[in-house]
């Protein structure tokens, strides 16, 4: 854990730009003194020694792996089979800007 | 102000109708005055659609003049956090980006409540996308605490919680990531589940972490919550994460008593940090179950104090990848006059998404970021499953567990608005069920000096809701409503 390592102006910007978000240079102040404020906080994970511990992803990894008493499966996925989905008109209804054949855009340039 | 819960119970109304004393529109009627009337203080609906509820209640009442049968949540008056789809009608999230948007669907879970015969009154505020422990993060604005209207009612979904205790819905859809159910529960002096992992579809649930996020009932009493629950759980085959396993009816066994059960007290969770009034309410009603005939045992969960940063690490980094879907093009708000894509992206998301979301976003693209992810996002995944393996390794000698619901009562509106980490903390006994996947609820037990509600939450096995409601349901007995 990289406990001594601050976020800093930089790391944020470069967070926003990932996440695509824009920050006013007030927002990019406040947000490094929160993310080091909350990463301090987090940094105390650092303690525990979790070499050999499994991560856990989900829930369900406890419950089917014989991690509890439920015969019955606690978990399914359904069969892989097409269905009929939402009708192309109902899907496009909530579009800021259509053709109504297709979703609209400003021009896409390299970013 | 005096609790105003309705006393009116869900048996009370479904029975009124079948036996003809009232209507369901006589009840609609009666619950959207109570709107009309109280809501203007406390904000916790952010759409009503009075001619949609009498539509559904003119229903019932049809049903009724034909000798039909009336199913089970008939005539009952039902909000939905507005974070839960229901077809043509608004889905805030509680945020400006989706300002407006009509889903063109309906959630599972609400979509089983309506063929149930419940009547919608409306949707609910919550925090933004669910991101917050006191509802002040809602971009409509704060819902107040009707025992105190200078007080939160919790959050997220401090409307769900507030709009039962104020006597507006005799129950609701709320949603529980890390404690958005139980911890708005506790302040507002009103019932609220947290069902197990995949007991309830979240299909229709505008999602916030996917590998936490819950939906369940609130409601004026333990019964009712359980009913509620009955109706919205079971599988579904639109949400892979929702359980195959069968739904018992929880009521059955409700009023078996505690005799024998062996309740469990953490240790960790009356540490440090713990309100003396919180305190002394808690261990009154754990002498109360005592004296119901329960065994109580000392336990111990030893990873409790890293539960707060091991959510935070995983819960940001999934909210960081489920919100990406906000961009403007599909739904929702779109920034104006933006010249390229990439522009019209980060000005609609800037424009669109509040404070605390904008934290979050960048906090989970940072632990999952290049350098990052095993130092922060891979280890939080280990100490989980070390909170985890705490629960099962308890759940081997008691059958459920007594600890507060939140450290404080209901604090007041800004009082921790402005620092993260103290918000974060009144979720210090709540996130570690929602890590886990274990099921709970929390029940009201007693009061402050100044009268606020402090809640008791009661944690059971997965799927084993019957026990926590059986508990519930010997508080609730023993503390007098």
């Amino acid at each position: 854990m990289p406990e001594t390592e601050k976020v800093s102006l930089e790391d944020v910007r470069r967070v926003a730009e990932l996440g695509y978000l824009e920050l006013t240079p007030d927002e990019e102040t406040r947000m490094q003194r929160d993310l080091n404020a909350i990463l301090g906080y987090v940094a105390q994970l650092g303690e525990l020694d979790t070499a050999d511990v499994v991560p856990m992803a989900q829930v369900a990894e406890l419950l089917d792996n014989g991690g509890d008493v439920h015969s019955e499966r606690a978990f399914l996925l359904r069969d892989d089979v097409p269905r009929p989905c939402l009708p192309h008109e109902n899907a496009m209804a909530a579009a800021p800007e259509t053709d109504g054949v297709f979703f609209k855009v400003p021009k896409v340039i390299e970013r | 102000m005096s609790t105003m819960t309705s006393s009116e119970s869900i048996t009370d109304v479904r029975s009124a109708i079948a036996g003809g004393e009232a209507t369901a529109t006589e009840i609609t009627e009666r619950y959207l005055a109570r709107i009309a009337e109280q809501d203007p203080r406390i904000h916790a609906f952010l759409s009503v659609d009075r001619e949609y509820a009498l539509a559904q209640a003119a229903r019932i009442d049809e049903i009724k003049s034909m000798g039909g049968v009336l199913p089970p949540l008939a005539g009952v008056p039902l909000g939905i956090k507005d974070v839960l789809t229901l077809e043509g009608f608004p889905a805030t999230a509680g945020s400006k980006i989706l300002e407006g948007y009509r889903p063109p669907y309906t959630a599972t879970a609400v979509r089983r409540l309506a063929d149930a015969g419940a009547i919608f009154v409306g949707k609910l505020n919550c925090d933004e996308f669910a991101m917050g422990s006191s509802n002040e993060n809602s971009a409509y604005g704060p819902v107040h605490n009707p025992h105190d209207l200078d007080r939160v009612p919790g959050g997220s979904s401090g409307g769900s919680a507030a709009a039962v205790a104020a006597g507006m819905s005799l129950a609701t859809l709320g949603t529980d990531t890390g404690g958005s159910i139980r911890q708005p529960a506790s302040f507002c002096g009103v019932v609220g589940v947290l069902p197990t992992y995949g007991r309830v579809s979240r299909y229709g649930l505008i999602a916030f972490a996917s590998s936490l996020d819950r939906i369940g009932p609130l409601a004026a009493n333990v019964r009712d919550a359980a009913t509620v629950l009955r109706v919205v759980a079971g599988h579904d085959p639109m949400d892979a994460t929702s359980s195959p396993l069968s739904v018992p009816d929880y009521t059955a066994d409700l009023d078996k008593g505690v005799r024998g059960m062996k309740l469990g007290v953490p240790a960790e969770y009356f540490a440090e940090g713990l309100d003396p009034e919180v305190r002394a309410a808690i261990e009154s009603g754990i002498e109360k179950l005592r004296a119901a005939g329960a065994e109580i045992r000392n336990i111990s969960l030893p990873h409790t104090r890293y539960a707060i940063p091991t959510y935070y690490v995983i819960a940001t980094a999934e909210a960081s990848s489920n919100l990406a879907r906000y961009d403007g093009v599909r739904y929702g708000f779109r920034a104006p006059k933006s010249d390229t894509l990439a522009s019209m992206y980060r000005r609609t998301r800037d424009l669109g998404f509040g404070a605390e979301v904008k934290r979050r976003i960048l906090l989970g693209t940072y632990v999952l970021s290049h350098g990052y992810y095993e130092a922060y996002y891979r280890k939080a995944q280990q100490v989980r499953r070390l909170l985890a393996d705490d629960f099962l390794r308890a759940f081997r000698e008691v059958d459920a567990i007594l600890t507060p619901t939140a450290p404080t009562p209901a604090f007041r509106i800004g009082e921790k608005s402005d620092d993260p980490v103290a918000m974060y903390l009144a979720d210090i006994y709540t996130v570690t069920a929602s890590l886990a996947g274990i099921c709970g609820v929390s029940v009201p037990c007693g009061n402050s000096r100044e009268g606020l509600p402090i809640g008791m939450q009661i944690l059971g096995r997965h799927f084993d809701e019957g026990t926590v409601f059986r508990v519930g349901q010997a508080l609730e007995n023993a503390i007098g409503r």
